[in-house]
């Protein structure tokens, strides 16, 4: 465990903490984490993580950075946009912080390619925009068996949760499939306060330090929603389903679901 | 009787300032053995003061501060707790 002295002056804050220590710190420069999206919820999460020093983080995005991202979306800038936003966030994590190796990928997460993407690394961070991805990723953790930090926002109103698989209950426990196309209406359609995103953000963030830290009590089996015009944090138990299509005792789903056609519009 | 304490490890931290006197001296507390005990030399006076209490609150004894001349210290702390 040997940092250098400018190692030591970055990390100062954790390693006096009794909860981190040098060795926590250690756990989190080889911890390896990927993030679903670069937009509202993975910036803030892939900020405080690469400021944390979390040792590799992948990104995936297939978008470019548009001028109305930036009321919300803190890792692209002005000089970026039109920039493929992982291509823009990794500049900006790089930029915060040298010790992290920060692996953008332009694509879209798709049936075909998530478990081969995900599957070196240790959480799975959920800041996608659209619930056929929501429950790709769900569906894919659960058969990898990879720790998921779920996050969703909309309008004034955002939620965390993490999901355990073969521990807790996984995202389709609490819905057991996505909405129709069209029922719930998208951030583009209904708006967002932009610094909705970064209060979920760090909670998701914070959820992933915990994990890789082994401290603390994971956000599992809880769905937390946050209020933000009522200023009011609430948690819901969410049960685990022993007859869930994808983690109950006999699961449905074998393969992961190809939404691409249904959901084209999106 | 506590000058005949074996020391397990020494830390020289003369010249270094807060907080860096105290990760130090954390990292160097987690290289112990519960019961092993870590001598602490230093010359920044608030780090005299501010690192006994920070092991106290760490779960770790401290056995010894003793000023040792002008403008050092020496602490002396046994290691009780797991990291």
């Amino acid at each position: 465990m040997d940092f250098t002295e400018e190692q030591l002056q970055r990390y100062s804050r954790h390693i006096i903490l009794p909860e981190v220590g040098g060795k926590g710190q250690k756990k989190i420069s080889d911890a390896k984490v990927f993030i679903i999206g670069a937009g509202g919820l993975g910036c803030p999460v892939g900020y405080y993580l690469s400021a944390a020093g979390v040792g590799t983080i992948a990104l995936i995005d297939n978008d470019n950075v548009e001028l109305s991202n930036l009321q919300r979306q803190i890792a692209h800038s002005m000089k970026t946009l039109g920039m493929n936003k992982a291509d823009s966030a990794k500049k900006t994590f790089e930029a915060l912080n040298s010790d992290v190796n920060v692996i953008a990928i332009k694509d879209r997460i798709n049936n075909k390619n998530i478990l081969d993407l995900i599957k070196n690394y240790d959480i799975i961070v959920d800041g996608s925009d659209n619930f056929p991805t929501r429950y790709l990723v769900n569906d894919a953790c659960v058969m990898l068996k990879k720790p998921l930090v779920s996050g969703a926002i909309l309008r004034f109103e955002g939620q965390v949760t993490t999901i355990l698989p073969g521990e807790g209950p996984c995202y389709r426990c609490l819905f057991e499939d996505p909405p129709p196309p069209g029922l719930v209406p998208s951030c583009q359609e209904a708006g967002v306060l932009g610094v909705l995103p970064g209060v979920i953000g760090a909670l998701q963030a914070t959820e992933v330090l915990k994990l890789i830290l082994g401290k603390g009590k994971p956000l599992a089996g809880q769905l937390l929603i946050y209020d933000a015009l009522g200023t009011n944090f609430r948690k819901v138990k969410i049960p685990k389903n022993p007859d869930c299509a994808i983690c109950g005792k006999n699961p449905k789903i074998k393969e992961l679901t190809d939404y691409s056609q249904e959901y084209c519009a999106l | 009787m506590v000058q005949d304490v074996n020391i397990d490890k020494k830390l020289n931290i003369k010249g270094v300032v807060c907080p860096y006197t105290l990760v130090k001296s954390k990292l160097a507390m987690e290289e112990l053995k519960v019961g092993q005990i870590l001598e602490i030399l230093l010359d920044y006076p608030e780090a005299a003061d501010s690192i006994p209490k920070a092991m106290l609150n760490y779960g770790h004894t401290v056995l010894k501060v003793e000023k040792i001349n002008s403008t050092d210290w020496i602490i002396k702390v046994r290691k009780e707790v797991e990291d």
